[in-house]
């Protein structure tokens, strides 16, 4: 196992009271494997992430514990972090026009992490840098590699941002809602770009996403998040087959598909995404879900095995 | 399945949860205003330096240009004589002719800031919402007389009309409107492409009544707070025109006099420069901390 | 970058010739002139004055000969100080100036950065709370007050330095008037800094830096800073402006044969020629340092830097 998260709760300190984004959240990663993290805004799902990884806002902290490879990194002081950040994990963001510096060039922020963590000379740092530019698909890498970031359009900055993650060629790669802010054209590409370079590195990935359709094709496992909390953990093929957990099956429903007749209205999951503030003492999706039943008000239910290597947090047997 | 397979009874609870009751933004405002302390604090003092500039006369039983000849020429405070902030190099009581020149210094500060809102607000308004070429030709004269140093001007205005207390108010306020019509303009602007407006008057709502129920509730957040702001730069600007000797003339005073009388007498009779000049900054604090807390109060996030 | 020098500059003309243009005419209809003594003069001599200082010709006659004149950078004769023009006292006091007021900006920038800097990064705490303080009090309070202020403690209380004078330019006697000079750019540069810093370290780019598992230290020098300093450096341009018009003040204050001093002066004795050319002078002053601090700010920011 190269990631294991256990019982992971991430808690914000905000003026209206104290938030849990994260509750009792595990997950596990093997080496190469590739987990789809799926859920609404608010889920949670970019914050256990960005826990693990020591990126919280100030007002944030964690408790639990996340090992890589073997060793407890949650909470780790940042000089030690800094020597597993960008080097064995990375993680790319959303928008990658914000997320870059853009007063910096691109090879800057593309040496200087090949010349701090490897001690790589200059010109060395530079040659891998293009070779990685190349890499992932940047034309005429040479010539871009000395351009600022507002010179790169959309697709080719999160190219960009990719193949300064993977410069150190790290063992797990966190991907967090990297086409969101992409057109859609562009979009299958660099999911395709990040499976592929994965596959090629046996580099573990994770790909957060709300969309699953960008699971579809890319993941190996699927982990579904709700309210702050895992609601069901499956592979693709056996949740795409067979949701077990009515969120699940209401997410997949709720797909738009090519074969869908266009006079049918679109499913929607009614209600609203819980308040983190003022969960409610049972299962968090019980107000919107239509099979739930005296017990989900009172109980949150524990994730449990809803058959070979998958789980749920449900406290029905089956759905029907 | 039915076709809408999560529809159910017992939604109807959401419903009802969902609606949170909408406060207005001026409550709001309101609320926020009042929770931050030093605008709140400072509300208070100002209310107390405005209080006693008015009751000036009532406070003291000298008057601000009658020489205390039984005393010295410069005195410290005395508290049995009632000379609480001592007396000036002319024998005049200062505890009154601090109070008397706060009167002058807020008078100045609100005229001149009520000139420069008028000149701002009309001006600005009517460029944003005739809009194109003209509006450009507006702004673009803005733009060049911002740069202009205006403190120069004023200066030059002063020596050349004289030192007319009226005059003072005319031109501090002509040198402040500019920003004020910066802003005006870009609310017409953006106001003016609303469509709400365009509703409201495909439907027959008066060009009046758009102005007064749409345009003006939108303007009014940061044209108070540029006031509240104001203040403070137009009062400094006069206690600054006096003190080189340019602003306010005898018998009237300022604190700028004041001060300038005070920094003269500094090495012999320092409460002449601390009283004042403690007044004067005082009074500045407060209204940059009602100003911030205003701004907070109104927009949130422009911090 | 060239095109767009050029372009800043012939923009910065119409706002140079209305300056000249407001100050000749408001200086025309001033009433007192460069006799205005007391005693009434022979009509001849008075007749032979007026030709002197070229009054006896019509007024448009007169503003195409001041135009002229300042091209060549002859400002007139000083009413006052009779036997210097304007352009002989500029230059007198301009090196006097100009010391005080690189010093006073010089000294803003350092303390102003290294102040705003560490209280961003230490938002909210005692240090923060201490500089935002200052940052208030050095804004709010008038230099014309600090001064006497801080001439009180520390040259009558203290005795430490001289309460006012040139001394020839000895350093004591430049302490003062450079710390007060700088005092409100330090308070207004340090609120600056820290407003941009901590927007700075909040953005995408900074958490993709710490993603990326740099040191702290480079996150901030390399990352933040560049960007964050930017608001820094336009301010420059409206600073230099606030020390020259603060210079007056504290030229008169500290008793310093700057050019600040000799424009309160000419305005305390209706001396109009060196007021006005103090005006123009530093106007083109003003405006050629802005457009410098925008070129600047074009090397510095790269989404700019594509004209």
């Amino acid at each position: 196992m190269l990631l294991d998260i256990q019982h992971l709760t991430t808690s914000f300190d905000t003026p209206e009271g104290e938030v849990c984004a994260v509750n009792d959240v595990s997950l596990q990663i093997d080496p190469g494997q590739c987990l789809g993290v799926v859920g609404e805004s608010g889920s949670g799902k970019t914050q256990v992430f960005m826990s693990m990884m020591g990126l919280l806002a100030k007002n944030g902290k964690s408790e639990g514990a996340v090992y890589f490879e073997g060793r407890q990194i949650l909470g780790l002081e940042t000089s030690e972090l800094n020597q597993l950040r960008g080097v064995e994990l990375s993680m790319i963001f959303q928008d990658p026009m914000t997320s870059l510096n853009p007063y910096l060039r691109i090879s800057r922020q593309m040496t200087e992490v090949l010349m701090e963590h490897r001690g790589t000379s200059h010109k060395q740092a530079i040659a891998t840098s293009i070779e990685m530019l190349n890499l992932v698909g940047i034309p005429e890498a040479e010539k871009r590699f000395r351009m600022y970031p507002h010179e790169f359009s959309g697709g080719m900055r999160q190219r960009a941002m990719i193949a300064m993650a993977l410069l150190c060629e790290p063992k797990l790669l966190i991907a967090d809602e990297p086409t969101t802010a992409l057109d859609v054209t562009v979009q299958a590409q660099i999911l395709e770009l990040i499976a592929g370079l994965g596959k090629k590195m046996n580099m573990a990935t994770v790909l957060i996403t709300h969309d699953l359709g960008v699971i579809a094709g890319l993941s190996d496992r699927v982990a579904v998040m709700y309210g702050g909390r895992v609601v069901e953990e499956a592979s693709v093929i056996e949740l795409f087959k067979s949701p077990q957990h009515p969120y699940s099956k209401g997410l997949l429903e709720s797909m738009p598909r090519l074969d869908t007749s266009s006079e049918v209205a679109l499913h929607a999951i009614a209600g609203q995404p819980p308040d983190l503030q003022a969960l409610p003492a049972g299962c968090s999706f019980e107000p919107r879900c239509i099979y739930a039943f005296e017990r989900c008000r009172r109980e949150i239910p524990d994730l449990r095995a809803s058959g070979e290597n998958r789980v749920k947090a449900c406290h029905l047997e089956k759905i029907p | 399945m039915t076709a809408e397979p999560f529809k159910r009874d017992g939604l109807a609870g959401l419903e009802e949860a969902e609606f949170v009751k909408g406060r207005s933004l001026w409550q709001d405002a309101r609320r926020r205003l009042f929770s931050n302390k030093a605008a709140v604090a400072s509300m208070i003092f100002l209310a107390i330096v405005v209080l006693m500039a008015v009751l000036a006369p009532l406070l003291s039983p000298w008057a601000f240009d009658d020489p205390d000849w039984g005393y010295d020429f410069p005195g410290p405070p005395n508290l049995e004589l009632k000379h609480w902030f001592g007396t000036d190099g002319n024998g005049r009581d200062l505890f009154v002719r601090t109070l008397y020149g706060a009167r002058i210094s807020l008078l100045v500060g609100i005229i001149a800031t009520s000139v420069s809102l008028l000149i701002g607000v009309t001006y600005g308004a009517t460029a944003g919402f005739i809009g194109g070429r003209t509006d450009n030709i507006m702004m673009r004269i803005v733009d060049i007389l911002y740069s202009l140093p205006f403190m120069f001007f004023v200066i030059l205005l002063m020596v050349i009309f004289g030192r007319n207390i009226f005059l003072i108010f005319v031109a501090l306020g002509a040198v402040e409107w500019l920003t004020m019509a910066r802003i005006v303009r870009g609310q017409a602007l953006s106001v003016k492409k609303k469509e709400f407006i365009e509703a409201a008057h495909a439907v027959g709502v008066s060009g009046a009544k758009i102005i007064t129920r749409h345009i003006i509730p939108n303007v009014l957040g940061p044209v108070i707070v540029y006031m509240t702001l104001t203040i403070p730069q137009v009062i400094l600007t006069e206690s600054f025109l006096s003190f080189l000797g340019l602003g306010v003339q005898e018998p009237l005073t300022s604190w700028g006099v004041l001060i300038s009388e005070g920094a003269k007498q500094m090495e012999s009779a320092p409460w002449m420069l601390i009283f004042p000049a403690l007044f004067l900054a005082v009074t500045l604090f407060c209204f940059n901390f009602i100003g911030d807390g205003l701004r907070d109060a109104l927009d949130p996030k422009d911090r | 970058m060239l095109a767009y020098a050029i372009r800043r500059l012939l923009s910065a003309i119409p706002t140079l010739f209305i300056i000249i243009t407001l100050a000749f005419f408001m200086m025309r209809l001033a009433p007192g002139g460069p006799f205005d003594r007391e005693k009434q003069l022979p009509p001849e001599i008075e007749a032979n004055i007026l030709r002197a200082y070229n009054l006896d010709k019509p007024v448009h006659e007169q503003y195409f000969d001041y135009l002229k004149n300042i091209l060549k950078g002859d400002f007139g004769p000083s009413y006052k100080y009779l036997d210097f023009t304007v352009t002989d006292l500029i230059m007198t006091g301009f090196p006097v100036s100009l010391r005080l007021g690189l010093y006073a900006i010089v000294l803003a920038v350092i303390f102003g950065v290294s102040a705003g800097t560490i209280a961003a990064l230490k938002q909210n705490s005692t240090f923060d709370y201490l500089v935002m303080g200052f940052a208030m009090t050095g804004i709010v309070i008038p230099n014309f007050v600090m001064a006497p202020l801080l001439a009180l403690i520390f040259g009558v209380y203290l005795s430490l330095l001289p309460v006012a004078g040139w001394g020839g330019g000895a350093l004591k006697y430049q302490i003062l008037p450079v710390i007060t000079l700088a005092l409100p750019q330090i308070a207004y540069i340090a609120r600056l800094t820290r407003g941009s810093m901590v927007e700075v370290m909040n953005s995408n780019f900074i958490r993709t830096a710490r993603a990326k598992g740099l040191a702290e230290k480079t996150v901030v020098v390399r990352h933040a800073l560049r960007g964050g300093l930017l608001p820094v450096v336009s301010y420059l341009g409206p600073a230099t402006a606030a020390v020259i018009t603060g210079s007056v003040v504290i030229e008169s204050i500290f008793d310093v044969p700057g050019i600040g001093r000799y424009f309160v002066n000419g305005a305390l004795n209706r001396d109009y020629p060196v007021v006005m050319g103090v005006v123009i002078f530093y106007a083109v002053l003003i405006i050629v340092l802005n457009l410098l601090v925008d070129l600047v700010y074009g090397f510095l920011d790269p989404r700019v830097k594509v004209e």
